[in-house]
């Protein structure tokens, strides 16, 4: 009977890790594929599409794009996010409940929403779609998750560190920048690098507020269009590899912060 | 006569509703230890807070060396503070620690870790120089806390109950070394706690604090030997106590009546004065030996502590007086003994409150 639970265990957790992971090994085996169509049998291991997708320049220039989007709607993010959430942390201010609940609301939001909301007030204003655009759609859905980040790990035990810093003669600028920044550095990096991850395969806002030059999802987007090939596959799994590192990078830094 | 270098004028404060300190007034002389004694909620915290720029009181002024610090920022004002966690720039190297508000006063690098490494050799901590906080322990941490605060050499160093958060071995070290470093460099310290043996030993000027007031100051010789006040015959060290009323009252001696009999007790109160005698509990004897007798008591409790034996006994003629002796580790009396209790009437301290 024992051995049966076990062996009926390893089973459901076989099936549900299966179930989440297939998917993407099938995604990735298929971009080794030798032959033109991304269905078995499979005939790789070959990396001629992993070759046609970097001799792609509107594959290529979309990667650039997308990283160029997502380093600094990042950056944005953060920064904009470690402010308020210092704000909060340290200064009584006049509905502080109701303003940190509306801050971090957007999290609670449809991105069609909030790229459908964008796309009217861009038209109302003036701003053409663009990359730009993209990019501060990006920072609407980035800084509510990195201000809540950094808002959690900022405790009152570093209240006082700052005013050592100020009783010791640093000026406001000086005890964010040489003492509360340092001392957040974790909850700073992890909240960058989720924004990375998903500023990187965002696809409904960029979507909608980009027209030529435009992000790596809506360029794969338009390449399925055409039909299912295995560079749609090897695009793929290169995105998802970057979302790996990215991930990776937010995970080892919460780590350390844990450790410390 | 000189201007003392820190002057407290009138200050009061309160947080919301609560007024937390109450006209208060203080003068600090250059180079003294003081200490400001008081249980917690005594407003002791707040006062050095206020001393430290971190406060603005609700009313009143604080004078630093003649000028008018009231409103001006911790960065302005020639004082630093040693926190009670320490709060050590964790990110930081204890040199770059101790270097930080000689940074911020545009010190150059040289300069800066040859003062650092000086001031760190003061409080015993030479070695330590390129070392984390987090390497070093609780004690350690102190000395890098005390050391980053004086190697600007501030007017006054204000400490928030620095010993708080070390073992009791630890603490009577390192409030020696307080003391000695103090007399060292000179500075006028102002140190908030709440351990009276630690205000005895390291006090010039001790200060004793309850409910936002201040109770009593002075050397602490003077506050232990003649309290002002009933709190302050409490709180530093212990005391019995005999509520009564001048009932004659003949050149410098008062006749008092109390639950225990009546007292002779030198005052030159009015008769109808209410009093409050305090006996400090190595003044009082379990035997008919001193000139005012206190009637008899039922032992209650021996508490045997090294060097001497700490007696709760009460009074047989009022069972709510207790009487708080200290007698010698010799001493054989046991808990339900009745013993006879008496003292000399120099050693009763009369209070008016």
């Amino acid at each position: 009977m024992r051995w049966f639970v076990r062996i009926a265990s390893w089973a459901y957790a076989l099936a549900v890790y299966g179930f989440i992971f297939l998917p993407v090994v099938v995604l990735v085996l298929f971009s080794l594929q030798a032959t033109s169509f991304p269905i078995p049998p499979f005939t790789g291991p070959s990396l001629r599409w992993y070759d046609a997708v970097l001799s792609d320049t509107r594959l290529t220039s979309a990667l650039v794009n997308s990283l160029l989007v997502a380093s600094i709607s990042s950056a944005t993010a953060v920064t904009l996010g470690f402010l308020s959430a210092w704000g909060f942390a340290r200064f009584v201010l006049p509905g502080s409940g109701l303003l940190r609940g509306l801050i971090t609301l957007p999290l609670t939001v449809s991105y069609l929403i909030i790229g459908m909301g964008l796309l009217v007030l861009f038209n109302w204003a003036g701003v053409p779609k663009s990359l730009l655009a993209a990019g501060i759609g990006h920072v609407v859905i980035n800084l509510p998750l990195c201000f809540a980040i950094i808002y959690s790990q900022m405790g009152d035990h570093q209240i006082n560190i700052e005013r050592a810093a100020r009783d010791l003669g640093a000026p406001e600028w000086k005890v964010l920048l040489l003492i509360t920044v340092p001392v957040m550095a974790p909850a700073i990096f992890a909240g960058f690098f989720l924004s990375m991850t998903f500023s990187w395969d965002e696809f409904v806002i960029s979507f909608l507020l980009t027209r030529f030059e435009t992000t790596l999802p809506v360029e794969i987007w338009n390449l399925l269009r055409s039909g299912l090939n295995p560079k749609t596959n090897a695009v793929g799994s290169l995105v998802f590899a970057v979302s790996i590192v990215l991930v990776v990078l937010f995970e080892l830094t919460l780590l350390r912060r844990r450790k410390a | 006569m000189t201007a003392p270098l820190v002057d407290i004028r009138a200050v009061s404060h309160r947080f919301g509703q609560l007024a937390v300190l109450k006209n208060v007034s203080l003068r600090i002389e250059p180079g003294s230890y003081t200490i400001l004694l008081g249980p917690s909620g005594s407003g002791k915290t707040t006062l050095l807070s206020i001393l430290g720029g971190f406060v603005t009181p609700s009313e009143g002024k604080v004078f630093i060396r003649g000028e008018d610090c009231t409103a001006v920022q911790p960065a302005k004002r020639p004082t630093t503070t040693v926190f009670q966690d320490y709060a050590l720039f964790p990110h930081m190297s204890v040199g770059g620690n101790v270097g930080f508000g000689l940074r911020m006063q545009g010190v150059d690098g040289a300069t800066r870790a040859a003062k650092a490494r000086e001031t760190l050799a003061l409080v015993g901590l030479a070695a330590a120089f390129d070392k984390k906080p987090h390497q070093l322990s609780g004690g350690q941490r102190q000395r890098v806390a005390l050391a980053r605060a004086l190697v600007i050499e501030p007017a006054v160093l204000l400490l928030d109950e620095p010993l708080g958060a070390l073992d009791l071995k630890l603490r009577r070290q390192m409030q020696d070394e307080l003391k000695a470093i103090q007399k060292r460099v000179g500075t006028a310290f102002i140190h908030v706690t709440h351990d009276q043996e630690e205000a005895m030993a390291l006090a010039d000027h001790c200060v004793v604090m309850n409910d936002g007031r201040i109770e009593d100051e002075g050397p602490p010789e003077r506050v232990y030997a003649r309290p002002a006040t009933r709190f302050s015959a409490t709180f530093m060290g212990e005391s019995t106590i005999l509520a009564g009323k001048v009932t004659q009252a003949r050149d410098r001696t008062s006749t008092v009546e109390t639950p225990a009999g009546a007292v002779f007790a030198p005052s030159t109160l009015p008769v109808g004065s209410a009093v409050a005698l305090a006996i400090r509990p190595e003044h009082l004897a379990f035997n008919a030996a001193g000139a005012v007798k206190l009637g008899t008591a039922q032992v209650r409790d021996v508490v045997f502590q090294g060097s001497f034996k700490r007696v709760l006994a009460v009074s047989a003629e009022d069972p709510s007086l207790q009487f708080i002796a200290k007698l010698p580790a010799s001493a054989t009396v046991q808990p339900g003994d009745t013993v006879a209790v008496s003292c000399d009437t120099d050693q009763i301290i009369v209070l008016t409150d």
